[in-house]
């Protein structure tokens, strides 16, 4: 062919390859109808989530934010919060208070275990979880600018008993930490009070959740007070207070395969210990569980 | 000189229109066209030869005909064409022996393209929403058609340690829709109430059967080696794909054991989904398919676009009948026009 080039294969750097010049790229004819997008979040369901969730944050949890100022208005970032309740109530408090300050999209990153349940699994993704793979986290942070928001206790955090509420669980193994320095995104951490009372847990079914498959079953305060079904999926109306710490910048280079294993492991311990801090200096200044 | 290309599969769907392109390619000097069937399209200058892919032939044809460059589109993807015992024949005896010939003492051939499936990676709840061409699969192939491609990707991979003077090159394609390709996909959803998983509506990824064909020329044209996904731009929920296929109702089957409900509907013969399908209509697959346009590849149709494409020529087959009369292949007849003096070619005009 007349129009060679020789260009360098991006895969196999060192052998030369011939290449057909690159036609102009036009737009291909895309006939897209709904508005799912690549994580399966729609912002229409979004939309509709807000306006139904937000009575709840407004007069039920009367969500009450600190220096918001910290989250930037654009690029990426990945917002590191702790959890708790059985069932936990912060992640929607956080995701649909910044959506509607900030005007800009949060995803969650979580257990893929959601996505294997029928239904919820699927509104789940609709509404903006995505299944916690760092090459996921990677896609929305670096190249998609987006924020994203984990929780780095897992599962452990919402199985803990009530006599432990407020203290923190390890922080994995650092992974959050390691995903920022590859994306080269700041961290901003989050200390949330009030959701540990909304579902408190009284006891754990260890055998039920070997049976279950789940990673854990609770007994919770709500289903002892409204019933095994009411009480799965009605929270207590404890006041939520939450705190944006300043962003951690790691100031190391991007996209690199592996950083230093103690560095991670100590970023992520310092930031673990703001929060728990941040989370001590709230409850200090608590008055009500209820009232704030 | 041009290129000697050995096409595995002429009978099937992907040899006999892979060999069609290479007619029109005036680089290409010598088709010859390997399978135990006849083939289904016309064709001008290919040679048919109506052989198993046993060593020992393979081998003979390769060095016979000075072989340079072997496009393996024979590779079984759905599973619901053939018996697995079969499948496993094709798939991993066939491919064994064709690259023994291949890598024979004194074998010409110095460029291998073979035409395997994003199946490899598996589609399970743990995944990335895009798999990228190392991306590792989360969980073990349990399916038959998945174990049989990736002892075949393992082959290959041997097979280019080493022979390091051939251009190794493996394409993974996506789900494949076009206006002639029939799998397993397009029969679901051509159904008057198409299938969904309850509670599931995972996002699919398609590419377009031209865009497969001309993405198995562009690497074997400029010998670029490498394993490349090869997949439509975009992911669509599945009730958006059955939205734009008619908008037709879609019947639920139970998220737990549906194999199991699915059995009577099998043996009644009114729905065969394989497992792996299965597993889709839970999960989902998305692969990135950056890698090859980065090599220069540009697609013709999105997922989005493929999928549109397919349902148009449904409709069109649907008004007017089968357009393309079915051709059929007699050796006597194609004998003649290839190889009888009586024949005036232009080639030889010239």
């Amino acid at each position: 062919m007349a129009e060679h080039r020789r260009v360098e294969a991006a895969e196999h750097p060192g052998t030369l390859v011939h290449l057909p010049e690159l036609s102009p790229a036009e737009d291909t004819h895309d006939p897209r109808r709904g508005d799912v997008d690549e994580w399966g979040r729609s912002e229409h369901m979004r939309e509709v989530a807000r306006r139904a969730y937000g009575p709840l944050y407004r007069s039920w949890f009367r969500a009450e934010w600190e220096g918001l100022e910290h989250i930037p208005r654009d690029g990426g970032a990945l917002l590191v919060a702790n959890h708790a309740a059985a069932l936990p109530s912060d992640a929607p408090v956080i995701m649909h208070g910044i959506e509607e300050e900030l005007e800009r999209p949060v995803y969650g990153l979580g257990d893929h275990m959601f996505k294997q349940l029928p239904v919820v699994g699927t509104l789940w993704s609709r509404l903006g979880g995505v299944v916690a793979h760092p090459d996921n986290a990677y896609r929305l942070l670096r190249e998609q600018e987006q924020l994203l928001l984990v929780f780095p206790e897992g599962n452990k955090g919402p199985a803990k008993h009530y006599s432990e509420r407020y203290r923190l669980r390890r922080f994995g193994r650092g992974g959050f930490v390691q995903i920022a320095m590859r994306a080269g995104v700041p961290v901003i951490p989050i200390a949330v009070v009030g959701a540990e009372e909304s579902m408190p847990t009284l006891f754990n079914v260890p055998g039920l959740a070997r049976l279950l498959g789940t990673p854990y079953v609770p007994v919770t305060l709500n289903q002892l007070l409204l019933g095994p079904v009411l009480g799965l999926v009605t929270y207590l109306p404890a006041k939520f207070k939450l705190r944006v710490l300043p962003p951690v910048h790691f100031d190391v280079p991007p996209d690199r395969p592996r950083y230093s294993k103690s560095r991670i492991m100590d970023e992520a311990e310092v930031i673990r210990q703001q929060i728990q801090e941040a989370l001590y200096d709230m409850l200090r200044h608590r008055q009500s569980v209820w009232f704030g | 000189m041009g290129r000697r290309v050995l096409v595995t599969g002429l009978g099937t769907f992907w040899g006999g229109r892979v060999a069609q392109a290479l007619e029109a390619d005036p680089d290409v000097d010598v088709i010859v066209g390997l399978d135990r069937e006849e083939p289904k399209v016309p064709l001008e200058r290919t040679e048919f030869v109506r052989a198993d892919e046993s060593y020992s032939i393979l081998a003979r044809i390769v060095a016979a005909a000075r072989i340079d460059t072997v496009l393996h589109t024979f590779l079984v993807v759905d599973s619901t064409a053939m018996s697995s015992r079969h499948m496993h024949e094709t798939n991993v005896i066939g491919t064994m022996n064709l690259l023994a010939a291949a890598g024979a003492a004194g074998s010409t051939v110095r460029n291998v393209v073979v035409k395997s499936s994003t199946l490899v990676y598996g589609s399970a709840p743990e995944d990335p929403v895009w798999f990228s061409e190392e991306t590792p699969r989360s969980r073990p192939a349990s399916t038959r058609v998945e174990k049989s491609l990736l002892e075949v990707e393992g082959y290959l991979r041997d097979f280019a340690v080493d022979n390091p003077h051939v251009v190794v090159t493996l394409l993974r394609f996506s789900n494949v829709l076009g206006p002639h390709i029939t799998t397993a996909l397009s029969r679901a959803l051509e159904t008057p109430a198409v299938p969904y998983v309850f509670g599931f509506d995972p996002r699919f990824q398609f590419v377009e059967e031209g865009d497969v064909i001309r993405s198995i020329l562009f690497v074997m044209r400029n010998s670029i080696p490498g394993i490349y996904n090869v997949a439509g731009d975009g992911l669509l929920p599945w009730s958006e794909v059955v939205a734009i296929c008619g908008g037709k109702p879609m019947v639920p089957l139970p998220p737990y054991f549906t194999p199991v409900a699915l059995a009577p509907l099998r043996r009644l013969g009114l729905l065969d989904l394989p497992l792996e399908l299965l597993e889709l209509l839970r999960f989902g697959r998305g692969v990135d398919n950056r890698r090859l346009k980065g090599a220069g590849f540009r697609y013709e149709h999105t997922s989005a676009g493929t999928v549109e494409r397919f349902w148009q020529s449904v409709r069109l087959r649907r008004t007017v009948g089968q357009s393309e009369p079915g051709f059929v292949f007699e050796r006597d007849v194609e004998n003649f026009f290839r190889h009888s003096p009586a024949v005036v070619r232009e080639s030889e005009d010239a």
